[in-house]
């Protein structure tokens, strides 16, 4: 209760008015807000009288059901990257944002198929539970945590990052604020409520989103007589979208009609560029997912492999029809917002969904508008927190039960008492370094982040995991390998990559951009002299637009004045990929099957047939779930 | 560590059952995997190298690329469906079956780390 007052208190601080709810509606924000809050407070306060043990703190005592742990899932799955960031991705980008969704639905095949079962009969709690099952229980469990606490580290930056921008720009309280109430709030759940918390603030969350995304789809898609070609003949005949496809193509646009431009957005190449980026990038959400600690951690908060099966189903159900409204949410807000005006609150789109929401509702000056526009914003608050909670829960468990239990107090009884104690500890200081990392990474381009956690889960957990379960000579060797190869080759590459900010590029593009604008200025210069009224008002438009391009030009040279390399000390990237993925997922499996063949662990050979039986029967499972 | 004498895994993993169960459901998960992930990477392959087949105009302005990235839900659906009324007909059964007989009744420590 506590920390409602004091949620409710900095949503309260007036702050500068940002874009998003008008001042005279702000009440109504915190309205919608306090309500959301105060009942995924209300479920804390229930499940904290449930949690009692360990295994409660950790897996809600394995009570979950396959349908409540399918909501959950996507509740943990469904982050503000995909929420907002997809639709933003389709408003500004047509086809490429789209077909980026797909990644996300098929990635839980590889966790159906092949993890979910298994990870469920043979582990407890964590990651490290399977790795160490038929490996030297230590040291796995130290790679197997570090490799948790490092994926889970970089998703939870992005979502701290993104969550105070998000909520600045839409109730228009500072950045730091945000962070600290995201923080709070979710160290609330997390503290009292342990799993049994966080997957009900997961399944609200989840419930929400989704009832949020059809209410607006169907106000969108009804005028059409929800006819799929009749809606987008609409976006596609829009010369807000045609303008949008000009502006990206250049040049080459001025050739097209304005029919062939606006079709143009319903067509692949606007976004990915290079299709082996796009390759790439697919390998590590395909792989990644099965590999991401506070997912797999989700499954043995239900009793059966059964149950686990179930959740996934659910969770596919739910995850694909949400991505599936995400096309009418992207190409509905391009088509009623306007691309350019998505892009002017936020250039990466992520105002999209709000945005469209607003305007559904009735525009910034209706009632219904604000309040739309406050729902759906109080949703991507949830959304946050509830992932936020996710991932620290997954980092608190790999450093309680892992680190402290498993390693440090190894060969030593650990009382039930100090285990939670152990696990509320963990979170409380994961959750502090969390604020903190947010509140220091203001402002840097975090985007990198998400892309990195799946590659590090895909190129070190992922093969780690799978192998450990399905092939017989796995052992302690091999999953040390694959745990440092996989990771140190994800972040190295990742470092090279040209996803960080090169000065001497940006200073060359700049220069570039200055000296093309003045031959244009030349140019239009000519035409205002020429007395023709409609070339001298084309030729003032063209002014105006150079004038802001050398503006943001100039801020560039000005901004990297004093450096000539990237924080790595590089000039330009030394690879080439955006996403490691392709290079660091084989390197990762080949760590682990030349770890396994040079290393000799009897152990791990002895465990294979219990390991297999146990897997595939379940034998077992019940009881070390049960307390 | 969960007590290894409390079920004998050697002789499940003998048993003509259990390697009955092993042999069809790796036919059928890798079968399957393997299908999906061909499947998905059609998706960017396509978009990047076959541009010309994903603009073709189909049904009203919606072309081959659009109706073939929905497809892509629907082959996921479809997967996730067959396997898991293949997992709940088949091998959950056989999988009981042998639980059933090889599962012991003494109890299991408790409180240990696995």
């Amino acid at each position: 209760m506590v920390a409602l007052l004091a949620a409710a208190a900095l949503v309260g601080t007036p702050a500068v008015a940002q874009s998003g709810v008008g001042a005279n509606y702000r009440w109504l924000t915190f309205a919608v807000f306090a309500a959301v809050i105060a009942l995924t407070m209300y479920v804390t306060y229930l499940a904290a009288k449930r949690v009692r043990s360990v295994a409660d703190f950790y897996t809600a005592g394995g009570g979950v059901s396959g349908l409540q742990n399918g909501w959950a899932i996507a509740g943990d799955y469904l982050s503000a990257a995909s929420f907002l960031g997809i639709a933003g991705l389709i408003s500004l980008y047509g086809y490429d944002g789209f077909m980026y969704s797909v990644g996300w639905l098929v990635a839980y095949i590889t966790v159906l198929l092949l993890i979910a079962e298994p990870c469920r009969n043979i582990g407890r709690y964590t990651l490290s539970d399977i790795l160490a099952y038929r490996n030297d229980p230590q040291k796995t469990r130290i790679v197997g945590a570090l490799s948790t606490i490092t994926v889970s580290t970089f998703y939870l930056t992005a979502q701290m990052v993104g969550g105070g921008v998000l909520v600045k720009t839409l109730i228009g309280i500072n950045y730091e604020t945000s962070v600290i109430g995201v923080g709070i709030l979710m160290l609330a759940y997390v503290l009292f409520g342990g799993m049994v918390a966080t997957t009900w603030v997961q399944i609200i969350k989840a419930v929400l989103l989704v009832a949020a995304s059809i209410v607006i789809v169907v106000l969108v898609w009804a005028p059409y007589g929800f006819s799929l070609p009749g809606f987008l003949a609409d976006v596609v005949a829009d010369p807000k979208v045609q303008a949008r496809v000009a502006s990206l193509l250049g040049d080459p646009a001025k050739a097209m009609s304005a029919a062939e431009l606006g079709q143009r957005f319903l067509e692949p190449g606007l976004y990915f560029k290079a299709p082996i980026d796009q390759i790439s990038l697919g390998m590590a959400l395909v792989f990644g997912t099965a590999g991401l600690p506070h997912i797999l951690m989700r499954f043995f908060t239900v009793r059966t492999a059964v149950q686990a099966r179930r959740s996934v189903v659910w969770a596919m159900a739910i995850i694909g029809g949400f991505y599936v409204l995400t096309l009418f949410l992207g190409f509905g807000a391009a088509h009623l917002v306007g691309s350019a005006n998505i892009a002017a609150v936020d250039a990466g789109g992520n105002m999209a969904g709000p945005l469209l929401a607003q305007y559904i509702g009735g525009g910034p000056d209706s009632f219904l508008g604000n309040f739309m526009l406050a729902f759906v914003s109080a949703v991507a608050f949830a959304t946050i927190v509830a992932v936020v909670a996710g991932l620290v829960l997954a980092s608190a468990s790999a450093m309680a039960h892992d680190l402290f239990v498993g390693v440090i107090r190894a060969g030593k009884e650990t009382t039930p008492r100090g285990q939670v104690l152990a696990a509320r500890v963990a979170t409380l200081i994961v959750g502090a370094m969390s604020i903190g990392i947010g509140i220091a990474a203001k402002g840097q381009n975090v985007a990198v982040l998400v892309g990195l956690a799946f590659a590090v889960a895909a190129s070190a957990n992922f093969p780690c995991v799978l192998l450990t379960l399905y092939w017989k000579r796995c052992n302690t060797g091999g999953i040390v390998a694959g745990m440092l190869i996989g990771t140190i080759v994800a972040v190295g590459l990742t470092l090279v990559s040209p996803n960080l900010t090169y000065p001497k590029a940006v200073k060359a593009a700049a220069h570039k951009v200055l000296e093309a604008d003045a031959a244009k200025r030349a140019a239009d210069s000519e035409a205002l002299a020429s007395g023709d009224a409609a070339a001298a008002a084309k030729a003032t438009k063209d002014l105006a637009a150079l004038d802001k391009a050398d503006a943001k030009a100039n801020a560039d040279l000005a901004k990297w004045a004093n450096e000539e390399t990237s924080f790595m000390g590089l000039e330009k990237p030394l690879f080439e990929l955006k996403n490691p993925g392709l290079i660091s997922i084989p390197l990762g499996f080949l760590g682990v099957i030349f770890g396994s063949l040079l290393f000799r662990d009897r152990r791990a050979e002895q465990m294979w047939n219990e390991v297999y039986a146990r897997q595939n029967t379940g034998l077992l499972v019940s009881k070390s779930v049960a307390h | 560590m969960a007590n290894p004498n409390v079920v004998d895994w050697d002789a499940i993993i003998r048993d003509p059952r259990f390697q009955s169960l092993h042999r069809r459901k790796s036919i059928f998960l890798w079968g399957l995997m393997t299908l999906s992930v061909v499947y998905y990477f059609l998706l960017p392959i396509g978009a990047a190298y076959y541009q010309d087949l994903f603009k073709i105009r189909v049904w009203g302005v919606v072309n081959v690329g659009l109706l073939f990235a929905l497809s892509e839900f629907v082959v996921a659906w479809t997967i996730a469906l067959v396997y898991s009324r293949k997992a709940s007909q088949d091998f959950d059964k056989m999988a009981k079956e042998i639980a059933a007989e090889f599962g012991s009744s003494k109890p299991v420590r408790e409180g240990v780390i696995v």
